[in-house]
């Protein structure tokens, strides 16, 4: 047989068949619903039979984008979304690199500490925090519908303060020693020696960091009810849930918003995507 | 580390005497803060961060949950009455928050099996793979990439009582549809999060392969194992730790479930079919400003959380041999 000619590691005609067969179902299982957002978005009256997997030319309208737009307003929409994930990127990738680079590179009382602390942060379910969040943010400290509010819980992600540390453990020591003799202060070489060397972990921590907030629903859902400051994800569920079975063609709306809030990401994704390593979010993850 | 850095003498690496550690300099911070007090000022910020974010209301949601708290002005001085466990026994009473908690087991059941299963799967399928790579990796993380708000569209037009999938399978179609039927809402939920989250779970179980020696599945295969046996006897126990996580990141997901019976089935329908607990928190706490019972709520699911996660540590994280 030839099961018994191969050398180890290589595998049979029929298993490398069956393995093609499974990632290939799994593939088209996974990028199918895109695609069918895509049609389903651009199609005058919903059409549910398999004729309406194709597209069809006597079917197809760029309405439904106008329809949404008449309803919920798409630009401030993406306005809101872009200001939400700004903060907490910016929040994220400032402080979270100060906070990595202190607990790889610099010896401090208390640095055992706070690397469990971020990895304790991980574990606590936010659902426990919802609550009391809502009532000191959106009550005590008065910031219901304003951007502040929202970015506030997310401002610092500690994933991405356990993926700077992991980076910043690779540099060799000697390198910040080098810089040292050389007379560079701490900022200095944070700003000059460090931050270049660990530029793969900033972009994967800059996807990460965009990906989380840009796709949050309950946060923002919760604090903000003034449509103006909704990020579009909000104000696309609200009209999910309260308005769409008012339209003409509701699902071709849904889908034309589902497409407006689902590109930025997917862009980004395909453009970066060979950055989202899995050693990298792993490490995060687990520590 | 420290006793090293101690016993250098200050001059030989820093010939030219600019840098510190100069003894005698800023003696009383560095024994405060250490070596490089530095650290302290750049930790700051998040440490105040994860105090008021995570460790305040930590503690603020037990407060709440012992006391009859409510909405006040702010700034207003009211008096909230503690009140024990009073909140506790309300919400283990009542039947909408039992109905959601054996929800969220149902959709646990189907969905942390499901996950674990697929992801390995495909996970050791997409591993060893020459071509397509980076196109099949993509497949697999767009749905995880994508808003659940976004995706949760398609799911609807999907599954509603005329969608395609009603239509593919015809007269085997459940009556009422899916999202609809008391029956079939939390499976659903709980097939769409399966594959919503996939791509994730995916990514930790690449990463954990990395780190099975090649030299096992060389031997097993010397030994005449198939691509099979070599799976359950050589990746299955290789990747241990890997799937405590992969459990105790989809449970704790889980039990978060919110925007999805939210749209999905129009806020936990039909008759709180498919209401999560946090849908319930939602309501009673916000929507109905009873947030002391909410906080309730939260603690009794974070506590069951932490069992279910205890046991399955214990089961499946099994005996680490050093």
């Amino acid at each position: 047989m030839a099961a018994t000619q191969r050398l180890p590691g290589q595998i049979s005609r029929g298993q490398a068949i069956l393995r093609g067969t499974v990632l290939g179902i799994g593939a088209l299982v996974f990028l199918f619903p895109f695609y069918y957002m895509v049609i389903g978005s651009l199609q005058t009256s919903p059409d549910t039979s398999l004729a309406g997997l194709f597209p069809n030319p006597a079917n197809i309208t760029g309405e439904n984008y106008v329809n949404i737009n008449e309803r919920i307003n798409l630009f401030t929409g993406l306005v809101n979304s872009g200001i939400f994930t700004a903060g907490v990127l910016i929040g994220t990738t400032v402080f979270g690199l100060l906070v990595g680079y202190a607990l790889a590179v610099l010896e401090w009382r208390g640095r055992g500490a706070t690397f469990a602390l971020a990895l304790l942060v991980q574990v606590v379910p936010f659902q426990l925090l919802m609550i009391p969040l809502y009532v000191m943010i959106a009550r005590d400290y008065g910031l219901g519908d304003t951007h502040l509010g929202m970015i506030l819980p997310f401002a610092i992600n500690s994933t991405a303060v356990i993926i700077f540390r992991q980076y910043f453990l690779q540099v060799p020591k000697e390198m910040f020693d080098a810089a040292r003799i050389d007379g560079a202060g701490e900022l200095g070489l944070l700003w000059r020696v460090a931050i270049p060397l660990v530029r793969p972990a900033l972009v994967t921590v800059v996807l990460l960091a965009f990906i989380g907030p840009w796709n949050e629903f309950l946060w923002p859902f919760l604090i903000t009810k003034d449509a103006s400051l909704q990020p579009l994800a909000v104000s696309l569920a609200n009209f999910i849930s309260n308005v769409a079975s008012s339209t003409a063609n509701p699902f071709g709306a849904i889908l034309a918003g589902a497409c407006v809030l689902a590109a930025p990401v997917v862009v980004l994704f395909l453009f970066f995507q060979q950055y989202f390593i899995s050693t990298d979010i792993g490490s995060g993850v687990k520590g | 580390m420290s006793s090293e850095t101690l016993g250098r003498p200050a001059g030989v690496r820093n010939p030219r005497g600019t840098t510190p550690p100069r003894p005698g300099k800023r003696p009383g911070i560095q024994r405060l803060f250490g070596k490089h007090p530095l650290g302290v000022l750049f930790s700051a910020p998040y440490l105040i961060f994860v105090g008021v974010v995570f460790a305040y209301p930590l503690v603020f949601a037990v407060y709440m949950s012992l006391h009859d708290y409510f909405f006040a002005a702010p700034g207003a001085v009211v008096d909230r009455p503690f009140t024990g466990i009073d909140n506790y026994v309300t919400a283990l009473t009542d039947p909408r928050v039992l109905r959601s908690f054996l929800n969220v087991g149902i959709f646990l059941i189907i969905n942390v099996p499901l996950t674990v299963v697929l992801s390995l799967v495909l996970a050791t399928a997409l591993n060893r793979v020459v071509h397509f790579r980076s196109f099949l990796r993509v497949a697999f993380y767009v749905p995880y990439v994508t808003a659940s708000v976004a995706v949760v569209g398609v799911w609807l037009f999907l599954f509603n009582g005329g969608g395609l999938v009603s239509t593919l399978l015809g007269p085997l179609a459940p009556d009422p549809a899916w999202l609809i039927n008391p029956a079939w809402a939390m499976p659903t939920i709980a097939l769409f999060v399966t594959w919503k989250q996939l791509g994730f779970y995916i990514l930790l179980y690449l990463a954990a392969l990395q780190n099975v020696p090649n030299e096992l599945y060389e031997s097993a295969s010397t030994d005449g194992a198939g691509a099979v046996r070599s799976f359950f006897s050589v990746t299955v126990p290789g990747v241990r730790p890997a799937t405590v996580l992969v459990l105790l990141i989809s449970t704790i997901t889980g039990a978060n479930l919110f925007t999805e019976p939210y749209l999905l089935t129009g806020g936990g329908g039909p008759n709180g079919a498919s209401a999560s607990p946090v849908l319930i928190m939602y309501q009673q706490g916000i929507q109905q400003g009873k947030p002391g019972y909410a906080a309730a709520i939260g603690v009794v699911l974070v506590i069951l959380v932490l069992v279910i996660a205890l046991l399955q540590n214990r089961f499946v994280g099994g005996r680490e041999e050093k």
